[in-house]
C-alpha cells in the first residue's frame, strides 16, 4: 500500500534507522502494526471475494426450481463452506486489520504489544484457509454438515471435515493471539491522560470484544476436538448408542456461537460510533451508556445460547429462560440505536461515504434486530426455526452490519491510510448499489421463510419460485457491487487528491488529530498528550 | 453526479421490478405470499396471531425511531447552514429509554409464555404416533388410540424425472408422499420424534409443530387440527443429501372416514402376512428387490450400482456385494458406524432379502445367489 514510509529519523531507535526490507520478505517478516493491518484486510477481501462466489453458486442454483446446476451433497458443501470463510475468513479477520491499524494510533501506542505474535496471528490464517478451500478437492468432497456441524451427520462426512477442524483449531488459536494482543495493548499501552473512559468508542468495544474471543475461542476448539475424536478414535461425546448426546454439541457449540454473533457485531458498533459524531460534527450523545450497552450485550451473550435451539425439545423452564434473556438483549443494542439517533439530532451532517454506510447500517441492522426479537418469541421460533426467516435475520445482522461497518471504516479512515482521498461519486455508487441490491437479496428471504420455505436446502416448491428468482437477481448485483469496492480502494491507493492530516471536519480522534496523512510507518514514538 | 443518477435508476428498476414479479402470474394477490400460511390449529393460530403482535409493535417503533432520524437527517443539514448543537448527554432520557424498552418487550414475552406452557403439554393424547426420522423418508407407527398398530414408511414421491428438469413439475412438487399420515380432526395427536440416523426436524407449519428428531432420544410434541383437510411439511434439520427431499404430509380426515381408513389398514395387514418361510424364486426377490433399491439405497449408491466416486461406494463389483452372503446382509441390517450407510432393520424380511439378492445379480455382478427371508429372520435373533 501506499503508506509506505520511512520513519521520521529525527525519531528512530537504532533498529529503525532502515525502513522495512523490500519484497516479499517485509510482509513475512514484519511486526509492524500498519503492515499487519493491511495484511488483513487484503486477506479478508479475499476471503469475501470466495465466499461470495460460493454465495453466487448458491443462489444460481437457487434462481429456479428443480436442480440445474450443483448436485445437492455439492450444494451442502458450498452452503458450509460459504458460512465458515465468510465468519472465519471474511468478517473477524477484517476486525482484527482494523484493530491492528487502528487501535495503537487512536490510544498513541507506537505499535501493538507484542508484536512478534502479531505477525504470527496473521501468517497462521492463510494455512488454516488453503485446508479449508482446498477441502473441496479431497475424495468426499468438503464438509458439508452446515457451518454448525452438527453430529451425527458431520460424523459420516469424509476427510474435509477433518480438513475444517484443523482449520477451526488454526483460526481460533490466530484469534485468541490477537486477542492476548489487543487486550494487553489497549490495557498497557495508553497515552498519558489517555483513561479509560476517554477511549474511543472503537477501542472501547475492540476490548470488550477481545476478551469476549478469549472465552469463547477455546469452548469452540473443545467442540470441535470432541467432534475429531469421535470420528477418528471411536470416543462417544456425541453419539448416543455409545452413551453420549448430539444435543450436547448444539448446546456447546451455541455457547461459543452466540457470543461468536456478538464478537462480529461489536467493533462494527465501534466503527459507527466513530464516524456518527464526525459527520454529525457533534460529540457523540451518551459515552458512557454506550460503555455500559457494550459490556451488557457481551456478558448477557454468554447466557442466551439456547434460543438457537428452541426445537430440540427443552423443558419448559428452559424454553422460558431463554426468551426472556434473548429478549433482554434488546434493551441495550436500543441504547445504542437511540444514542445513534440522539447524536444525529440538531448536529450539522454531511453525507460522506462513510456517513451513509453507518446510516444504512443503523437502519438495516435494525430490521435485523427486530426479526431477532421476532425469533426470540419461542412459538414464533417454532415456525420459523430453521426456514429462511433465519437467514434473512442473519444477513440483516451480519452482512448490512457488521459488513456495512467495515464499508464504512473503510471509507472513513483510508484516506488516513494512503493519504489520498477516495473516489466519493464512486464510494456514494458502491453504497447505494450495496445498499439497494442487499434488500432485493434478502428482503423477500423474509417472505420465504414465513410461508415455509426450509433453509439449506438445493431445491423447493413451486410455491416459493418468484422470491427465490428476486433473491438471486439481487443476489448477483450486490455481488457486482463489491467490484466497485475494491477498484475505489485501488485507484485510492495509487493517488488521488491529497488528503489533509484532520481528513475530516469533525474527527477528533489522535488519528486526525496529532498524525499527519498518511499515518507515518512508525507514529507515536513519543506519546502524545492527551487533553 | 454519477452517482445520485444510478441510484435514482435503481430505486426505480426497483419499485417496478419487485412488485411486477411477485405478482405476475399470481391470481390470489400477493399479500397471500409474504406471511404465515392460515393455522389449522389452536396452538398454530396462537403463534399466528404472536407474530402479528409483535410484529406490529416492531413497526410502530420502527417508524418512531427512523421517522426522527429521517427528519433530522433532511433538516439538520450542514449543507442547509444547520450549526450544531452541544449537547451530548442525558441522564433522564437515558434511563427512560432503557426503562421503557423494558416495559415493551415484556409485553411481548407474556403472552407467549401461556402459549409455550400449552405447547409442552403432551399429557393425555387421543392417539399416539411415533415418528422416525431416516435418512431420506419418515416412518410411522401408531402406537395409541384408534388405530394403533398400524405402521408404513412414507417417502416423497415427486419422480426424480421433474427434480431433474426432465418432465414437468406438478403441483405438489416436493410436497407429496406416498403414504400420508392419517389423523382423526379434533383429536390430539401426540407424536413422539426419534431417529434413525442423524438429526431431522418433524416439521408442519400449519398445524403448529416443529420438533426435532434425534437419534437415540424421544422427545415429543402434539397438535389438534381444527378442519379436516391435507397439512404439508417439511425435514427442518440439515440430514444430508436428500434433506429437501423429504417432505411430511398430514391428512387429516372427520372422524368416520378415519375410522373407516382404520379399518381397511387393519384389513390390508390382516390379509395373511408373506410366509418367511416360503422359498422365493430369482425373479421374485430380483423384481421385489429392484422396488426396495430404488427407493432405499440408489440415492447413495445410484440405480447403476456405481455409487458417486469419493462420497459414495458403488455396489457394482465392491467387496460386499459379490463377496460372502454374511457379511452382504449384516451391513443391510446394521449399516456402517461412523458413515452416511445407515442400518436398513426397519425394513421387513422380504424386502431386505430381495434387496440383497437384487444387489449380488444386479449389474456386473452374477454370484447367482439366493437370499431367502427365512436367512434374514435368522439373522435377526
Ligand atoms: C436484538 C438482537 C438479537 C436477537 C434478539 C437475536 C435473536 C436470534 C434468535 C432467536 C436466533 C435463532 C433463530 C433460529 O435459529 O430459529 C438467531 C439466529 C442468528 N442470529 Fe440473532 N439475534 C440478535 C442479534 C444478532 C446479531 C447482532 C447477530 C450477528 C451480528 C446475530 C446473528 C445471528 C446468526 C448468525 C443466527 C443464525 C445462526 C444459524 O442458525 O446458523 N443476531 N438470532
Ligand atoms: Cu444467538
Ligand atoms: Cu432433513
Amino acid at each position: 500500500m501506499a503508506a509506505v514510509h520511512h520513519p521520521d529519523n529525527e525519531l528512530g531507535h537504532e533498529h529503525e534507522h532502515h525502513g522495512p526490507p523490500a519484497g516479499i520478505m517485509r510482509w513475512l517478516t514484519t511486526t509492524n502494526h500498519k503492515d499487519i493491518g493491511t495484511l488483513y484486510l487484503w486477506f479478508s477481501f479475499a476471503m469475501f471475494l470466495t465466499g461470495g462466489v460460493m454465495a453466487l453458486t448458491i443462489r444460481s442454483e437457487l434462481f429456479q426450481p428443480g436442480l440445474q446446476i450443483v448436485e445437492p451433497e455439492f450444494f451442502n458443501q458450498l452452503t458450509t463452506l460459504h458460512g465458515l470463510v465468510m465468519v472465519f475468513g471474511a468478517i473477524m479477520p477484517a476486525f482484527v486489520g482494523f484493530a491492528n491499524w487502528q487501535i495503537p494510533m487512536m490510544i498513541g501506542a507506537p505499535d501493538m504489544a507484542f508484536a512478534r505474535m502479531n505477525n504470527w496471528s496473521f501468517w497462521l490464517l492463510p494455512p488454516a484457509a488453503l485446508l479449508l478451500i482446498s477441502s473441496f478437492f479431497v475424495p468426499g468432497g468438503a464438509a458439508a454438515g452446515g457451518w454448525t456441524l452438527y453430529p451425527p451427520l458431520s460424523i459420516q462426512m469424509g476427510m474435509g471435515m477433518d480438513m475444517t477442524i484443523f482449520a477451526i483449531h488454526i483460526l481460533g488459536a490466530s484469534s485468541i493471539m490477537g486477542s492476548i494482543n489487543i487486550v494487553t495493548t489497549i490495557l498497557n499501552m495508553r497515552a498519558p491522560g489517555m483513561t479509560m473512559m476517554k477511549m474511543p468508542l472503537f477501542v472501547w468495544t475492540w476490548l470488550i470484544t477481545a476478551y469476549l474471543l478469549l472465552a469463547v475461542m477455546p469452548v469452540l476448539a473443545g467442540a470441535v476436538t470432541m467432534l475429531l475424536t469421535d470420528r477418528q478414535f471411536g470416543t462417544n461425546f456425541f453419539n448416543a448408542a455409545g452413551g453420549g448426546d448430539p444435543v450436547m454439541f448444539q448446546h456447546i457449540f451455541w455457547f461459543f456461537g452466540h457470543p461468536e454473533v456478538y464478537i462480529m457485531i461489536l467493533p462494527a458498533f465501534g466503527i459507527v460510533s466513530q464516524i456518527i459524531p464526525t459527520f454529525a460534527r457533534k460529540k457523540l450523545f451518551g459515552y458512557s451508556s454506550m460503555v455500559y450497552a457494550t459490556s451488557s450485550i457481551a456478558i448477557l451473550s454468554f447466557v442466551v445460547w439456547a434460543h438457537h435451539m428452541f426445537t430440540v425439545g427443552m423443558p419448559v423452564t428452559a424454553q422460558l429462560f431463554f426468551m426472556y434473556a434473548t429478549m433482554l438483549i434488546a434493551i441495550p443494542t436500543g441504547v445504542k440505536v437511540f444514542n445513534w439517533t440522539a447524536t444525529m439530532w440538531r448536529g450539522s451532517m454531511t453525507f460522506e461515504a462513510p456517513m451513509l454506510f453507518s446510516i444504512g447500517f443503523i437502519f438495516l441492522f435494525t430490521i435485523g434486530g427486530f426479526s431477532g426479537i421476532v425469533l426470540a418469541i419461542v412459538p414464533v421460533d417454532i415456525v420459523l426455526q430453521e426456514t429462511y426467516y433465519v437467514i434473512a435475520h442473519f444477513h440483516y445482522v451480519l452482512v448490512s452490519g457488521s459488513l456495512f461497518g467495515l464499508f464504512a471504516g473503510t471509507y472513513y479512515w483510508l484516506p488516513k491510510w494512503t493519504g489520498n482521498m477516495y473516489d466519493e461519486g464512486l464510494a456514494k455508487t458502491h453504497f447505494w448499489c450495496s445498499m439497494i441490491f442487499f434488500n432485493i437479496t434478502f428482503f423477500v428471504q423474509h417472505f420465504l421463510g414465513l410461508a415455509g420455505m426450509p433453509r439449506r436446502v438445493p431445491d423447493y416448491a413451486l410455491q416459493f419460485a418468484d422470491f427465490n428468482m428476486i433473491s438471486s437477481i439481487g443476489a448477483f448485483g450486490f455481488g457486482f457491487s463489491q467490484l466497485i469496492f475494491l477498484y475505489c480502494i485501488i485507484k485510492c491507493i495509487r493517488g488521488g487528491p491529497k488528503a489533509t492530516d484532520e481528513v475530516w471536519e469533525g474527527a477528533d480522534t489522535l488519528e486526525f488529530t496529532d498524525l499527519p496523512s498518511p499515518a507515518p510507518y512508525h507514529s507515536f514514538e513519543t506519546p502524545p498528550k492527551v487533553k | 453526479m454519477g452517482s445520485k443518477v444510478t441510484a435514482i435508476l435503481v430505486w426505480v428498476s426497483t419499485l417496478i421490478l419487485y412488485p411486477s414479479m411477485a405478482a405476475a402470474e399470481r391470481t390470489d394477490g400477493i399479500l397471500s405470499t409474504v406471511n404465515l400460511p392460515a393455522a389449522g390449529s389452536q396452538i398454530a393460530t396462537e403463534m399466528y396471531d404472536l407474530h402479528m403482535y409483535v410484529l406490529y409493535i416492531c413497526v410502530v417503533i420502527f417508524i418512531g425511531v427512523f421517522g426522527t432520524m429521517l427528519y433530522s437527517v433532511i433538516v439538520h443539514r450542514k449543507s442547509k447552514g444547520f450549526k450544531a448543537a452541544n449537547f451530548h448527554h442525558s441522564t433522564t432520557v437515558e434511563i427512560i429509554w432503557t426503562i421503557i424498552p423494558f416495559f415493551i418487550l415484556f409485553g411481548m414475552a407474556f403472552p407467549a409464555t401461556q402459549t409455550i406452557i400449552d405447547m409442552k403439554d403432551t399429557s393425555t393424547p387421543d392417539i399416539t404416533i411415533k415418528a422416525t426420522g431416516y435418512q431420506w423418508q419418515w416412518g410411522y407407527d401408531y402406537l395409541q388410540g384408534e388405530g394403533e398398530g398400524i405402521k408404513f414408511l412414507s417417502k416423497i414421491s415427486t419422480p426424480r424425472e421433474q427434480i431433474r428438469n426432465e418432465a414437468p413439475k406438478g403441483e405438489n412438487y416436493l410436497r407429496e408422499v406416498d403414504n400420508n399420515v392419517v389423523v382423526p380432526v379434533g383429536k390430539k395427536v401426540r407424536m413422539l420424534l426419534t431417529s434413525n440416523d442423524v438429526i431431522h426436524a418433524w416439521s408442519v407449519q400449519q398445524l403448529g409443530v416443529k420438533q426435532d428428531a434425534i437419534p437415540g432420544f424421544i422427545r415429543d410434541a402434539w397438535f389438534k387440527a381444527d378442519k379436516p383437510g391435507i397439512y404439508k411439511g417439511v425435514c427442518s434439520e440439515l440430514c444430508g443429501k436428500e434433506h429437501a427431499f423429504m417432505p411430511i404430509v398430514v391428512e387429516v380426515l372427520a372422524q368416520e372416514e378415519y375410522s373407516k381408513w382404520v379399518a381397511g389398514q387393519k384389513q390390508e395387514s390382516a390379509e395373511p402376512a408373506v410366509d418367511v418361510n416360503k422359498e422365493f424364486t430369482m425373479d421374485e426377490l430380483k423384481a421385489t428387490g429392484e422396488k426396495v433399491y430404488a427407493g432405499n439405497c440408489a440415492a447413495c449408491h445410484q440405480a447403476n450400482g456405481k455409487g458417486i466416486s469419493g462420497t459414495f461406494p458403488g455396489l457394482d463389483g465392491s467387496k460386499i456385494a459379490v463377496g460372502p452372503k454374511a457379511d452382504h446382509i449384516k451391513m443391510v441390517l446394521n449399516g456402517k458406524a461412523g458413515s452416511a450407510m445407515a442400518a436398513f432393520k426397519h425394513l421387513s424380511d422380504v424386502d431386505i432379502a430381495a434387496v440383497v439378492t437384487y444387489e449380488r445379480n444386479a449389474w456386473g455382478n452374477t454370484t447367482g445367489d439366493l437370499v431367502q427371508p427365512s436367512e434374514i429372520k435368522a439373522f435377526r435373533n
